[in-house]
């Protein structure tokens, strides 16, 4: 699948370069953009680190575990797959917690941690469970609180009311949310 | 309520931290010891994942830049049609769950060129915040696992994110018109 897009989006960005007589940019992107990828994976090593060891004092004072406990019940109705008390709980929480305040990268580490412990209870290693495809769906259905970059472009446009779009965000967000979950539930069982 | 989500926007890390530091110190863990551990293996994930960030981040690129997008968001323009969504935010329906900076970009055009306050300028406001990047994201966390065989995630997410426009589109329409 990851193959297919991959070849899409390139051979096909080349080609219509090629048609629009701007060949040059493919080499500028190949340079720009590879380095900018390299500098964005090394600026989320420290704030990766920070997380990770966070998360070891957590995980060896019991806190993971009773932050499992108590969001126990919930995240087993999204997620059954995933025993009790389980450290992908906590890690999913936290990952949550990061995105709703707008913590990005934050929040890009705890995932990864989650996905790690994901992964660890999966029997077929190269195929995505029932709980990373749900945990990934709904990071993607973003659920931020407050959209901070867009309320600035508002602000800095001259919005009267830079903030009034926030309630109708939160609504198309949940939306998305609970449609991602039911897509999901509805789609694991066919693939 | 507005000040309020601010103010917790602002504090949540410092509380997390000092929360996850109170408890280890209480228990009695050499929180010091333990951070060092476990902070040793950032490295390793941010290793792991910068092939996935660098092939993402070029077919990006080349896909943006090449004018291939402007291309495919006029081929999709009588589909987005027939689903009420206005032409002006088509570009950004593409581009939300291709790239962030690039959907952020657009954003800002939409907004300097209808203005803010315009209904093109609210919905455009609203999907931005309600929708996310998709290819990144499963690019990076099924990367970092090393997971080739990703099932339904990007169908559901696609799924999703369609959710998210027509309910930006309705949302505004019913607040704002």
């Amino acid at each position: 699948m990851m193959s297919m897009i991959w070849f899409v989006m390139i051979v096909g960005g080349v080609a219509i370069a090629l048609v629009n007589g701007k060949v040059d940019i493919v080499n500028q992107v190949v340079i720009q953009h590879s380095q900018e990828a390299v500098t964005f994976a090394i600026g989320l090593t420290g704030i990766m680190a920070v997380w990770l060891g966070l998360m070891n004092i957590a995980e060896k004072s019991g806190l993971i575990q009773s932050m499992s406990k108590a969001m126990g019940p919930l995240i087993r109705l999204i997620f059954p797959e995933i025993p009790k008390n389980h450290p992908a709980i906590s890690a999913i929480m936290m990952n949550m917690v990061a995105n709703m305040f707008g913590a990005g990268n934050s929040a890009t580490a705890l995932g990864l941690k989650a996905m790690e412990e994901l992964q660890q209870l999966n029997p077929q290693k190269d195929r995505a469970t029932n709980s990373m495809c749900m945990f990934l769906v709904i990071n993607m259905s973003s659920i931020q609180l407050i959209p901070l970059s867009v309320l600035k472009i508002r602000a800095d446009a001259g919005s009267v009311n830079p903030t009034e779009i926030i309630g109708a965000t939160l609504v198309a967000t949940t939306v998305s949310t609970v449609v991602g979950i039911l897509a999901c539930k509805l789609m694991e069982r066919k693939c | 309520m507005l000040t309020i989500l601010n103010i917790v926007s602002i504090m949540i890390i410092p509380i997390l931290i000092t929360m996850i530091l109170v408890h280890g110190f209480i228990k009695k863990v050499n929180i010091y010891e333990a951070f060092v551990e476990g902070a040793g293996e950032g490295f390793k994930t941010a290793v792991r994942i910068m092939p996935y960030m660098i092939a993402i981040f070029l077919a990006i690129g080349i896909f943006r830049e090449s004018g291939a997008l402007s291309l495919f968001t006029m081929v999709l323009s009588p589909i987005t049609k027939v689903l009420g969504i206005p032409q002006e935010v088509v570009p950004l329906v593409i581009m939300r769950p291709i790239s962030g900076s690039g959907a952020l970009g657009i954003v800002r055009d939409i907004v300097h060129t209808y203005g803010a306050d315009s209904f093109i300028g609210r919905v455009a406001s609203t999907m931005m915040g309600s929708a996310e990047t998709i290819f990144y994201t499963m690019a990076v966390y099924f990367g970092a696992v090393a997971i080739r065989n990703t099932r339904h995630t990007l169908g559901a997410a696609l799924i999703s994110h369609l959710a998210a426009v027509i309910a930006s589109v309705v949302i505004c329409s019913i607040l704002f018109l």
